[in-house]
């Protein structure tokens, strides 16, 4: 094996995945479309979308597996296409199946892609270590991997992927078929792999998953992005304002409450009122304090409804359209 | 850590890390270790008793050559039932990873295709051969012990190297079949395809023991080296990641297979003349390498031909052409030549011989079709070569009776020689980017362009040139 090994973090790189155009077409069929990326270090993306979106396939491009037939990907700065060996140094991916040895003990198999990476067996088994404690694994390395549970499996494939601590994360559906709480747990352990030096994709039809994980979310339909953002971006963009719903001690006895300008009221009724406002976190306390003023006592405020699941059906279901932010 | 990462030199560290997990794996499985511990210990012991048995059995009717025979036969056959596992195992370390979905995690990792195709080739061969070569270790043993037999150095040479070739063509057509299948089952239904030519070729060899004429074992070895270099060559060229993940199903698609087809045939052409002007510069283009090996290889078989001539002499006057005279026009429209009926029936002929052609270059990478290509020159040297040991001029001979017609008639040979030499080697090699299916459908295009757009009208040209044309020039030139 030839070429560069892992990422330096030295050079003074913050994108380090991006992409122009990368499109995969199988014969006829076209797989994934013209998707241009960039996700700098620290960042979480969530590559959300239906089965058979082209969520893999993207990410098979991205750990030089596939390769594009359009287009161009770099990782950690090498091209997907003209440095393999480079960009599969710099990624750890994270399979939809774990696709574990389930004869091996799962110091065995970890040791094994520890070679692979070029580590000694004495580096090996420190990295293994550490790896195991992190995910709440100790004392299971001498276990063949075929007695593990679903959830531990996932794990311990979550531990091969940071095995060589690769600068970028490709995790492809991490917590697909599992139980909610197998999930929960590797969920979480993803959540602690948030680093500010590392950049992490997570391919997933889990909008739940996608919320709490990413800081940013593509949405691929039919191999094209057709909505990318951050959580917020997109409930802005595709169900408009934030709209609260304040909750009264006191009934308003058909009198329209008084608020601030910038708040838009929708509806009220006997004890509530519902409003649209641009900025809820400037604004929500000064709604709360006049409607204090004016003598109404608040028992809750929420957000209704704009959950992301909203974004994502409408989106994918009823209307596909194009929506980005820089 | 991850500044610690050195990437690991050389080929052979990366496959040698897949071939021990593999191995190591194996080693836990039971189904694989316990036919080959049986196949190592039981299965020779039990050749010892049936040599035993037959030797004391032939011994009393005197024909102990039989029992002279059947040893070294039993030496080969304790060497090839534990080989015979290679397949299985290959099978289930290339198409089995890929079904359980283990295979993906390894293609993530910097191993290159060349290391996961060497570790995989060497974890499949290296346990199943240890066994082979433990059998019939063990079988010598026995034998040694029970018979005071010691087998000549040759010989032993000769198996040990048999066993091995067989282990590496198995293990490689294995890899092949794999490639194209994306389940176990599909690779064991496919691996018929291996299974038939080995077992064939262990009916063959043992006959060859039979027979005692153990140098034809060299030659056998040296086709079997050459096979394994060809599907080595082939399965590394397959092994790698696009292929391996890029294919999800196993339907045939008959309507893809013939679109592609029909868009590889026309090529986008508007008309005739715009397909026959693509034929000329780009068909015939891409042709040019096995045309020329064609050619060289007609030429080989002349040569060939006529060399043998002085081996296989016929005799001096079966070459008295005083005796043709005014009856040779009557003799010829016996033939059918001079009529429509014989050229058209020269034209099937031929047709269906190209076809023969075409068919045996599919299964054979193209060699023998140009084998069967070859035989008619072949057998032109032979008769010129005799004609001149006979003393009379060869090159008048081949004038009169070869070249009107062979003006038109070599040449499509030498085409369709080409093309079935293309469409062959495509499958040991198809062009990057493209599926096996997708390059062999295209190169199957490109030899029904050739033989559509040129062979089939030089193949009608010579055809009546032979019926028409050959034969009054053969009666002007050889009846004086």
């Amino acid at each position: 094996m030839t070429g560069p090994s892992c990422y330096n973090p030295q050079n003074s790189m913050t994108i380090l995945i991006e992409t122009f155009d990368l499109s995969k077409s199988f014969g006829d069929f076209h797989a994934v479309e013209g998707v241009t990326l960039q996700v700098e270090a620290g960042e979480v993306l969530a590559l959300l979308g239906p089965n058979g979106a082209g969520k893999t396939t993207t990410i098979r491009m991205l750990a030089s597996i596939l390769t594009p037939t359009r287009g161009w990907a770099k990782i950690a700065g090498f091209d997907v296409v003209q440095d393999p060996v480079g960009v599969r140094s710099s990624i750890g991916m994270l399979t939809e199946h774990h696709g574990l040895y389930t004869r091996m003990r799962a110091h065995e198999y970890l040791e094994f892609f520890g070679q692979i990476y070029g580590f000694t067996l004495a580096d090996t088994r420190d990295r293994i270590e550490d790896l195991l404690t992190l995910l709440e694994l100790q004392g299971e390395s001498s276990r063949r991997l075929g007695e593990f549970s679903k959830g531990m499996r996932q794990k311990l494939a979550l531990a091969r992927t940071l095995l060589h601590d690769p600068p970028i994360l490709l995790l492809d559906e991490p917590t697909s078929a599992m139980d909610p709480s197998s999930a929960k747990i590797v969920r979480e352990s993803i959540f602690g792999l948030r680093s500010s030096k590392r950049a992490i994709v997570v391919c997933t039809h889990n909008l739940t998953e996608a919320e709490i994980l990413a800081d940013r979310i593509a949405i691929i339909q039919d191999g094209k992005i057709v909505a990318h953002g951050t959580p917020e971006e997109l409930k802005l963009s595709i169900l408009g304002h934030p709209i609260m719903q304040v909750e009264l001690a006191t009934p308003l006895n058909g009198a329209k409450p008084a608020l601030p300008d910038q708040v838009k009221i929708l509806q009220y009724g006997s004890n509530w009122i519902r409003y649209e406002v641009a900025n809820p976190k400037e604004m929500n306390p000064k709604v709360i304090e006049m409607l204090s003023i004016s003598g109404f006592s608040v028992v809750t405020l929420t957000r209704v409804g704009q959950n992301l699941e909203e974004v994502y059906l409408r989106i994918v279901r009823d209307n596909p359209l194009r929506t980005e932010f820089p | 850590m991850a500044n610690k990462t050195v990437v690991l030199s050389g080929t052979i560290s990366g496959a040698r890390l897949v071939a021990s997990r593999e191995i190591r794996d194996q080693l836990r499985d039971w189904r694989i270790l316990s036919p080959i511990l049986v196949m190592t210990l039981f299965f020779p012991l039990l050749m010892n008793f049936t040599a035993e048995q037959a030797m004391g059995f032939v011994g009393r009717y005197g024909a102990s050559i039989v029992g002279d025979r059947l040893i070294p036969f039993l030496l080969m056959v304790v060497g090839f039932f534990p080989i015979s596992i290679s397949l299985v195992i290959a099978l289930e370390s290339f198409a089995g990873e890929r079904e359980r979905l283990s295979l993906e995690p390894l293609l993530a990792t910097p191993l290159t295709d060349g290391q996961l195709y060497l570790g995989k080739m060497l974890a499949s061969v290296l346990l199943p051969l240890l066994a082979a070569f433990s059998g019939i270790f063990v079988y010598l043993g026995g034998l040694y012990l029970r018979l005071g037999w010691i087998p000549p150095g040759q010989l032993l040479l000769q198996v040990l190297l048999l066993t091995f070739a067989q282990a590496v063509v198995m293990v490689s057509g294995a890899v092949v079949i794999s490639s194209q299948a994306t389940s176990v089952r599909a690779a064991n239904l496919l691996a018929s395809f291996v299974i038939m030519p080995v077992s064939q070729l262990i009916i063959a060899e043992s006959l060859i023991m039979f027979w005692g004429r153990y140098d034809v074992l060299w030659l056998i070895l040296l086709a079997l080296f050459l096979i394994s270099i060809v599907l080595g060559r082939m399965g590394l060229h397959l092994f790698h990641r696009e292929t391996l993940l890029g294919r999800e199903i196993d339907v045939l698609n008959l309507q893809w297979t013939f679109r592609h087809f029909k868009r590889e045939f026309i090529r986008g052409s508007a008309n005739v003349i715009d397909w026959y002007r693509d034929l000329f510069r780009y068909s015939l283009r891409s042709l040019r390498s096995p045309v020329i090996i064609t050619l060289i290889v007609f030429i080989a078989a002349y040569v060939l031909g006529d060399l043998t001539a002085a081996r296989f002499r016929i005799p001096s006057e079966a070459f008295q052409f005083d005796r043709l005279n005014e009856t040779l026009e009557s003799e010829f429209a016996q033939l059918g030549w001079m009529s429509s009926k014989g050229w058209t029936w020269i034209l099937s002929t031929n047709i269906r011989a190209l076809g023969l052609a075409t068919l045996f270059g599919i299964f054979s990478f193209g060699i023998m079709g140009e084998i069967l290509l070859m035989l008619p020159i072949a057998i032109i040297g032979y008769f010129a070569g005799n004609l001149g040991l006979a003393g009379q001029n060869a090159a008048h001979f081949l004038i009169a009776l070869v070249l009107p017609h062979a003006i038109l008639e070599i040449p499509a040979a030498i085409l369709i020689g080409g093309a079935i030499l293309q469409l062959g080697m495509t499958i040991m090699s198809p062009p990057k980017g493209s599926t096996l299916g997708e390059s062999w459908i295209t190169a199957l295009a490109e030899w029904a362009r050739i033989s559509v757009g040129l062979v089939l009208p030089l193949m009608v040209g010579a055809a009546i040139l032979e019926t028409y044309v050959t034969p009054r020039i053969a009666l002007m030139m050889l009846s004086g």
